[in-house]
């Protein structure tokens, strides 16, 4: 196992150069000389020559770019555009929202979604199963945006238990992560639902029952942790929406967090902070993975084994 | 004289619906186990065989379901059991083994695990205990270094030896019955003898009756006291074996012969039966054989015959044997169209 997360860890390098020339060209390939709105559109060329070379447009392209990856390893992604306070002086007090609003969704989606999953699959065909899987196909076709934006209405304004925006209180933060838990939950029901009636009619099963074991340990011990394999798979992919999806939640919700920043500084074209936040979106999004990955074969000990 | 039966399965039916109509997977079986003896259950697929088996544990899945008999266990109807009942007694009364031991074990569970269930699902019996017992258990089914193989996976064992996990799990527990469900089919020849020498000894050792289900009349042979032919979900003919070998009266059980070859009598070509198993719903409604019966007249194909003693210890379900035939009073079952 140890050997794997060092592997997987090695494989990340090229990963994330690959992500950080990405990250780096959007800069360059966005229309506009930055150094040009900075001084704005009547300013003399000495001045945004002074820009360019106080922001190192002017030297080449690769030297700009090792510059860049120096910087970011520090964490040091420049300033502002609008106000000149240092890039990481923005995300400091937002990542810590962004990050809870994803883990809190996650496990969200993940209870919601194995328990409706798991009693769908155990009850098929019946009421409750065609109802859950019904109310799942919704979660799934909803926006969040817009789920987000009928909470408020119902919620908040109509009948007034939570608070329509913020963030912090246990109050202000169900909402949201309704609002962006259940898309996931949705489609981990549906999938654990599939998986389980799946791994239920294998042979396995069978023999589990044969033994005289109860119908309980059949289901959480020899079912369960079987059907959970592909599962993982979609939570895993699951996560990169998840983290698009707090930009619109943050939005509706006007939580401070990285979402948020980034739709505000991609109105004011504040470069900078766009490139810092997509970057350690990416590399979150990225760990994720390798989290999921290292879960799937805690999971399938044949893959570890291979 | 037969000894006391362990078991007795009668008029057992067990039916798949499906959509409204219903398949009659095993339509009126009848046999018995005596006490610490084989019995054979040999068919063609689709005969009935493993849903009869799977219906003594009450193990059939939707949409199949039981609908009627008795399975009468030392004198108790297990059909009568609650679902709590019936889990005492599976895997520790009655165990069952199957044919595909690739996939019957849980790949997500080391070997050690998968029998300690055992243990503790019945006995209580905790994991270090457990480990011990599990241990004892396969070095018992002739596994090597059974420490190790202990926290193995099953996909790190071959087949004979997954096959010989099984069979631990199954007798863990020591059951007065064992269920093996075509357990030879799925593995190479060489291990097949093996596996079927293993469940003979630990036969003797714990004195247990084994129903062994196949469709290899070799196997029979090498196993079993008692034989039950199963042909369209229902027994055709039950003898003991020694006397179904010498004498098999039903044109099907002849047929099976007639197909088989012999080192103990002179055969220029093997003969197959003809046809194959109608499909559930182009079963005659009389004699389930009677479509591919060499000797069957109108009355078989029309009417269903009952299964008759023929001796003791003997029945058999064909009109040939009835006062009611109308047919060739020539036929000689035993010996047909044979061609040395």
């Amino acid at each position: 196992m140890t050997t794997y997360i060092i592997r997987r860890l090695l494989q990340l390098i090229p990963v994330l150069i690959g992500v950080s020339i990405l990250v780096f060209s959007l800069m360059h390939l966005t229309p506009g000389n930055p150094a040009l709105i900075l001084a704005g559109e009547h300013a003399p060329p000495e001045t945004i020559r002074a820009i360019e070379k106080r922001l190192g447009l002017d030297q080449p392209l690769h030297i700009q770019y090792f510059d860049f990856l120096k910087n970011a390893v520090q964490l040091e992604f420049g300033t502002s555009m609008r106000d000149r306070l240092p890039v990481i002086d923005h995300i400091k007090p937002r990542i810590g929202t962004t990050i809870a609003l994803a883990i809190y969704s996650t496990i969200f989606s993940i209870f919601f979604g194995l328990i409706i999953g798991i009693i769908s699959a155990v009850r098929k065909y019946s009421f409750s199963d065609i109802s859950l899987m019904i109310i799942a196909l919704f979660g799934l076709s909803m926006p969040n945006f817009w789920l987000g934006i009928i909470l408020i209405q119902f919620f908040s304004l109509k009948l007034g238990w939570f608070p329509p925006s913020g963030w912090g209180e246990l109050s202000q933060i169900v909402m949201p992560v309704i609002t962006l838990g259940t898309a996931g939950a949705a489609i981990i029901a549906r999938m654990t639902r599939s998986s389980m009636l799946e791994v239920i009619s294998q042979d396995y099963i069978r023999t589990a029952r044969a033994k005289g074991v109860s119908e309980r340990i059949v289901i959480y011990r020899h079912a369960l942790k079987n059907a959970l394999i592909p599962v993982v798979t979609i939570v895993g992919l699951q996560f990169g929406g998840l983290l698009a999806g707090t930009v619109l939640t943050e939005s509706v919700f006007a939580i401070n967090g990285m979402g948020k920043l980034v739709v505000d500084s991609i109105t004011a074209r504040d470069f900078p902070i766009v490139q810092a936040c997509v970057l350690i979106i990416a590399v979150i999004f990225v760990f994720v993975n390798l989290i999921v990955d290292i879960t799937y074969r805690v999971l399938n000990k044949r893959i570890e084994l291979d | 004289m037969q000894s006391e039966s362990i078991l007795k399965v009668k008029d057992l039916k067990t039916s798949f619906f499906d959509e409204g109509n219903e398949i009659k997977a095993v339509d009126g079986v009848t046999f018995d186990v005596p006490q610490g003896k084989t019995l054979g259950i040999v068919g063609e697929s689709g005969s009935g065989k493993s849903i009869s088996a799977l219906s003594i544990l009450q193990l059939i899945d939707e949409p199949g379901k039981i609908i009627g008999g008795e399975v009468i266990f030392k004198g108790k109807n297990l059909l009568e059991n609650s679902d709590k009942e019936m889990r005492k007694i599976r895997g520790n009364q009655i165990s069952m083994i199957f044919q595909e031991p690739m996939t019957s074990l849980n790949p997500t569970q080391t070997v050690g695990q998968q029998i300690r269930e055992a243990y503790k699902t019945h006995q209580g019996i905790g994991k270090k205990e457990g480990n011990k017992k599990a241990i004892e258990m396969l070095k018992t089914v002739g596994i090597p270094s059974p420490e190790r193989r202990i926290d193995q996976y099953p996909f790190e064992l071959s087949g004979g030896m997954r096959q010989r996990v099984m069979i631990a799990m199954a007798l863990a527990c020591k059951p007065e019955l064992l269920i093996a469900d075509e357990p030879t089919t799925a593995l190479d020849v060489t291990i097949q003898a093996q596996i079927i020498e293993l469940i003979k000894e630990l036969q003797k050792d714990l004195g247990m009756s084994v129903i062994m289900i196949t469709h290899d009349l070799g196997v029979i042979a090498e196993t079993c006291d008692y034989v039950a032919v199963m042909y369209g979900g229902k027994v055709v003919e039950y003898r003991d074996v020694i006397t179904l070998f010498k004498d098999p009266k039903h044109p099907y059980t002849v047929g099976l012969l007639n197909s088989l070859p012999r080192h103990d009598i002179e055969q220029e070509e093997l003969i197959p039966i003809k046809g194959t198993v109608p499909s559930p719903d182009e079963m005659p409604a009389g004699c389930r054989f009677a479509s591919r019966c060499p000797f069957a007249t109108e009355h078989c194909f029309v009417n269903l015959p009952e299964l008759i003693d023929i001796e003791e210890n003997g029945q058999i379900r064909c009109w040939i044997y009835t006062d009611e035939w109308d047919g060739d009073q020539e036929v000689k079952v035993y010996e047909p169209e044979r061609t040395s």
